[in-house]
């Protein structure tokens, strides 16, 4: 038996809360606009300005003061011998770095704590800090290498290092501290278990850090600027002392060019340089997301 | 292995590593060296930077006063007569971070709390790799994007004041506050998807609609992690080189206006640093002074973000 | 606060006529008003049916309590009561669920309004990050009662035997509290909405004995002005504090599907020492759970 009058339960919110909930809503799907807004306007944008020159034209040219005959071959594979150098110094050396912080130093030590942090500080500088680094020590100064390849990926290598050391230690930390112990427990050193137990585990996370790192490397346009990329270079490199440009560093230059012809070159190298890091971080995110059930 | 006495006999049974465990343990102490080595390498790029900075940056010193500086409005290093008055360039990335954090903390906190609290896991799995896009796309396109398209389609044609050029600080600004966004919504979100199921749970057990959840609850209590998330877009911000160089124009100007051209520090050092200084004169020590302000800025604006997500971790995890 | 104005409404008389509870299978305080009528209630996440068929009558002013083994259902029930399951995507939920004769789960009703009526108090006491003075006015607050808010925590906190150790420092965060202070804050959270109803998700659990026996005497005190649904793991407790008390168990189907069922529902004296049912007697005298 109810002795209370049946409750009236449709009411619960005011209109003012109501009208406050469906404004936040708008807002929320205006914040979600302007971000894939932005995204859409600006590839639909390079891709009606670059679509009249993306022929193999555009790779088997080199760069030339005429529009109708530039291309930007020089910048494709500098590029690639930039970046490649750069994952051959980078990676091994951010992936020993992380292995050394996540496996072998004791966390309380002053010392440790010290590159931990230091590497967090690294992976926030502006990049092209990294670019006066480089324009002080390494084109000139001490190592006194010029403008060339190697500089390049010295300064580049220094760009990404933190990243690569952050991302694999995330793939380390990853893996179950069930697997160490158990190889511990049956007397292993640990090198040993993490040469053969953890390593393998944590390859997938590793790999796609290291490919995201490189092609970080492969965007990146304002550390260079300092070191001679802007040069005209019309020729591949031919070693690691030779002169270079990349691609970022191409486009900035048709960028520039007073000539209107240029544009669509620099939006045309734009898409090819846009595909390149779609294809490399669609690779590194396959391999995480194939690998990451496993575990 | 362990040599083991025989089962009931006498002998005490050897722990001391015998020749093969040596070598094992051989082999560890110089990989821990050698990837130690690597850590520690990571210091010294630390150190190298300083260094790389500030020998130069005392040379500029000694050359150009510190009154002339702090005190000058113009600042024209790389011109004869040369001046040396750091203001327009601080001025304009001052309108640089200021313009592009008015872009990136509301929408890129927005689109946090849409995918923390609104978002099905089938949008969130779409949305996210689509923000990581934009967040990868390289700065020279962005600025490609900034020039020819957002200046004169937006800016030019909807800016009230004055008359809008080819270079712009304004578009250099949106397009680096869009950049960003994603770095915020990345931060922020993981500040409050780590807020504990049992806060929201309490909150809707007492009556409250989504969006009070999410503004009243959730929002404060991930605070730390969102202040973080702020402090680093600025960072950033200040930082940005390629897309104000292209965007922005490479005059200093101490201005008013954010429609204008003008030059920030970033972009400065990329504009010297492409006309071929040669080693040891004036215009060349100032890449390395305004280096080292602005090393110092971000350095200072990092440590504060990076405490304040420590803080945060502390609580919840 | 006061309690809603309860205005009867125009047009709609059909739903409102207040339904008698059939059940006769309680016997002892008949006369006591339902507040809960469920009849064939079962909630499925998805194709999981996690719990199937339970009638239960719940009574007003009066303590009542589920027991039984863990996944048998019983917090999947309790939720039903304040719509808490509409918050987990895929649940459904069929069957009768009437509040004072209103079907809780019809189409016009707002979960936000029955949130605000029937409180709940959750297993690990969950405060939020602000002052105890802002954690007990939340609830108004957001349902924008206008009065003095002052008052209102002082009343919900006495209510809840929290205001004397708290009364100092109600400016303090309330993570600053003890385990059981928190509990009781998350009590006084609760009733500060004025519901009628308050749901407690096993709330003892995750307290010390000497904070479990405060917030039981707290239960019989606040039984006086609220009905109470206990969810509880301890059959003791339940037996201290509760009038009724339904036993559910947990059907094991050959795909390993584990699906809750209510096996006996009965005023708490009855089940415990004369339960009709032999699997109810066998949990109780610890055979099995």
């Amino acid at each position: 038996m109810n002795d209370v009058v049946p409750p009236d339960l449709r009411t619960g919110v005011s209109f003012r809360r109501r009208v406050v909930s469906a404004v936040f809503r708008v807002f929320l799907w205006i914040s979600l606009g302007v971000a894939l807004g932005t995204l859409a306007a600006l590839l639909i944008d390079i891709g009606t300005e670059g679509w009249s020159r993306l022929n193999w034209d555009l790779i088997k040219n080199m760069p030339s003061a005429r529009p109708r005959r530039a291309g930007i071959q020089s910048a494709i594979l500098g590029s690639l011998w930039v970046v490649g150098t750069t994952a051959l110094i980078s990676l091994p050396l951010g992936i020993a770095a992380a292995i050394y912080l996540e496996e072998f130093a004791a966390r309380d030590r002053w010392y440790n704590r010290l590159i931990e942090l230091n590497i967090q500080n690294l992976a926030s500088v502006p990049s092209v800090v990294y670019g006066i680094l480089g324009l002080a020590f390494i084109a000139r100064g001490p190592l006194d290498l010029g403008f060339t390849v190697i500089t390049a990926a010295l300064i580049l290598t220094l760009v990404v290092l933190p990243t690569v050391v952050i991302a694999s230690r995330e793939a380390l930390r990853a893996v179950p501290s069930s697997l160490r112990q158990g190889s511990l427990a049956l007397g292993a050193t640990e090198w040993q278990t993490v040469y053969r137990q953890v390593l393998p585990a944590a390859v997938p996370g590793i790999a796609t850090g290291s490919i995201l790192s490189t092609s970080r490397a492969l965007g990146e346009s304002a550390p260079l600027l300092l070191t001679g990329a802007l040069t005209f270079v019309t020729f591949n490199p031919e070693g690691f002392t030779s002169p270079y440009t990349v691609l970022p560093l191409q486009i900035f230059r048709y960028i520039s060019e007073a000539r209107t012809e240029f544009r669509p070159l620099a939006a045309a190298a734009s898409v090819v340089l846009l595909v390149v890091l779609l294809l490399m971080n669609s690779a590194a995110i396959g391999i995480r997301n194939r690998f990451e059930k496993k575990l | 292995m362990v040599s083991t006495s025989s089962v009931g006999g006498v002998a005490p049974v050897g722990l001391r590593a015998t020749g093969a465990t040596r070598r094992r343990l051989l082999v560890q102490r110089l990989v821990r060296a050698l990837f130690g080595m690597a850590a520690a390498l990571t210091v010294g790029i630390t150190v190298l930077i300083v260094v790389s900075l500030v020998l130069p940056a005392i040379q500029f010193f000694q050359e150009v006063s510190l009154g002339e500086f702090f005190g000058s409005t113009t600042w024209a290093p790389l011109f004869k007569p040369a001046r040396f008055g750091v203001w327009p360039i601080v001025a304009g990335t001052v309108w640089v971070m200021v313009i592009s954090l008015l872009v990136s903390i509301p929408f890129g906190l927005g689109v946090a709390v849409y995918l923390s609290e609104y978002a099905n896991r089938r949008v969130r799995a779409i949305i996210k790799p689509i923000l990581e896009i934009l967040a990868g796309i390289p700065t020279v396109v962005l600025g490609f994007f900034a020039l020819f398209f957002v200046t004169p389609e937006l800016v030019a044609r909807f800016w009230p004041v004055g008359n809008v050029s080819t270079f712009s600080g304004l578009s250099a600004g949106i397009v680096v506050g869009v950049m960003i966004i994603p770095t915020v919504a990345s931060l922020a979100e993981d500040a409050m998807t780590s807020v504990p199921r049992g806060l929201r749970e309490g909150g809707y057990a007492l009556g409250a609609t989504r969006r009070e959840v999410a503004t009243s609850i959730v929002f404060p209590a991930a605070l730390s992690g969102i202040v973080a998330a702020i402090v680093l877009a600025g960072s950033r911000a200040i930082g940005e080189t390629t897309i104000v160089l292209i965007a922005a124009g490479s005059k200093p100007s101490l201005t008013w206006n954010p429609a204008e051209q003008m030059q920030s520090m970033a972009s400065f050092i990329g504009f010297a640093g492409i006309g071929d200084q040669s080693t040891g004169s004036t215009g060349y020590l100032t890449i390395f002074a305004v280096g080292l302000f602005l090393f110092a800025i971000t350095l200072v604006l990092n440590v504060i973000s990076i405490r304040a997500v420590r803080r945060f971790r502390q609580v919840y995890e | 606060m006061e309690t809603t104005v309860e205005v009867q409404k125009t047009g709609r008389s059909a739903d409102l006529r207040p339904t008698t509870s059939a059940r006769a299978d309680t016997t002892g305080s008949e006369a006591t008003p339902v507040v809960f009528d469920l009849g064939g209630l079962s909630v499925s996440y998805g194709s999981f049916l996690a719990v199937k068929e339970v009638d239960v009558a719940v009574r007003r002013h009066e303590i009542t309590a589920f027991i039984g083994p863990s996944g048998c259902g019983k917090s999947t029930v309790l939720r039903c009561f304040n719509r808490m399951n509409d918050l987990i995507p895929g649940a459904a939920v069929s069957g009768r669920l009437l509040y004072h004769g209103v079907d809780l789960y019809g189409p016009d009703v707002d979960p936000v309004e029955v949130r605000r009526r029937i409180g709940m108090v959750f297993q690990k006491p969950n405060p939020f990050p602000k002052s105890i003075f802002e954690n007990v006015a939340f609830g108004p607050r957001v349902a924008g009662w206008k009065g003095n808010y002052k008052d209102l925590v002082e009343e919900s906190l006495t209510r809840a035997a929290l205001w004397s150790e708290v009364k100092d420092k109600l400016d303090e965060s309330a993570l600053a509290l003890s385990g059981g202070q928190q509990q009781r804050l998350c009590i006084a959270r609760a009733i500060a909405t004025s519901p009628d109803v308050v749901l407690m998700d096993e709330p003892c659990s995750a307290l010390d004995p000497i904070a479990t026996l405060r917030i039981e005497e707290l239960m019989l005190e606040l039984k006086k002005d609220y009905s109470i649904i206990i969810v509880t793991h301890n059959m003791q407790q339940a037996a201290r504090v509760s009038d009724r008390t339904a036993f559910f168990s947990v059907d094991v189907t050959d795909g390993g599907q584990r699906t809750g069922r209510l096996v006996e529902f009965d005023t708490t004296d009855r089940l415990f020492t004369s339960p009709s049912n032999p699997e109810t007697e066998r949990y109780i005298t610890g055979r099995f759970g």
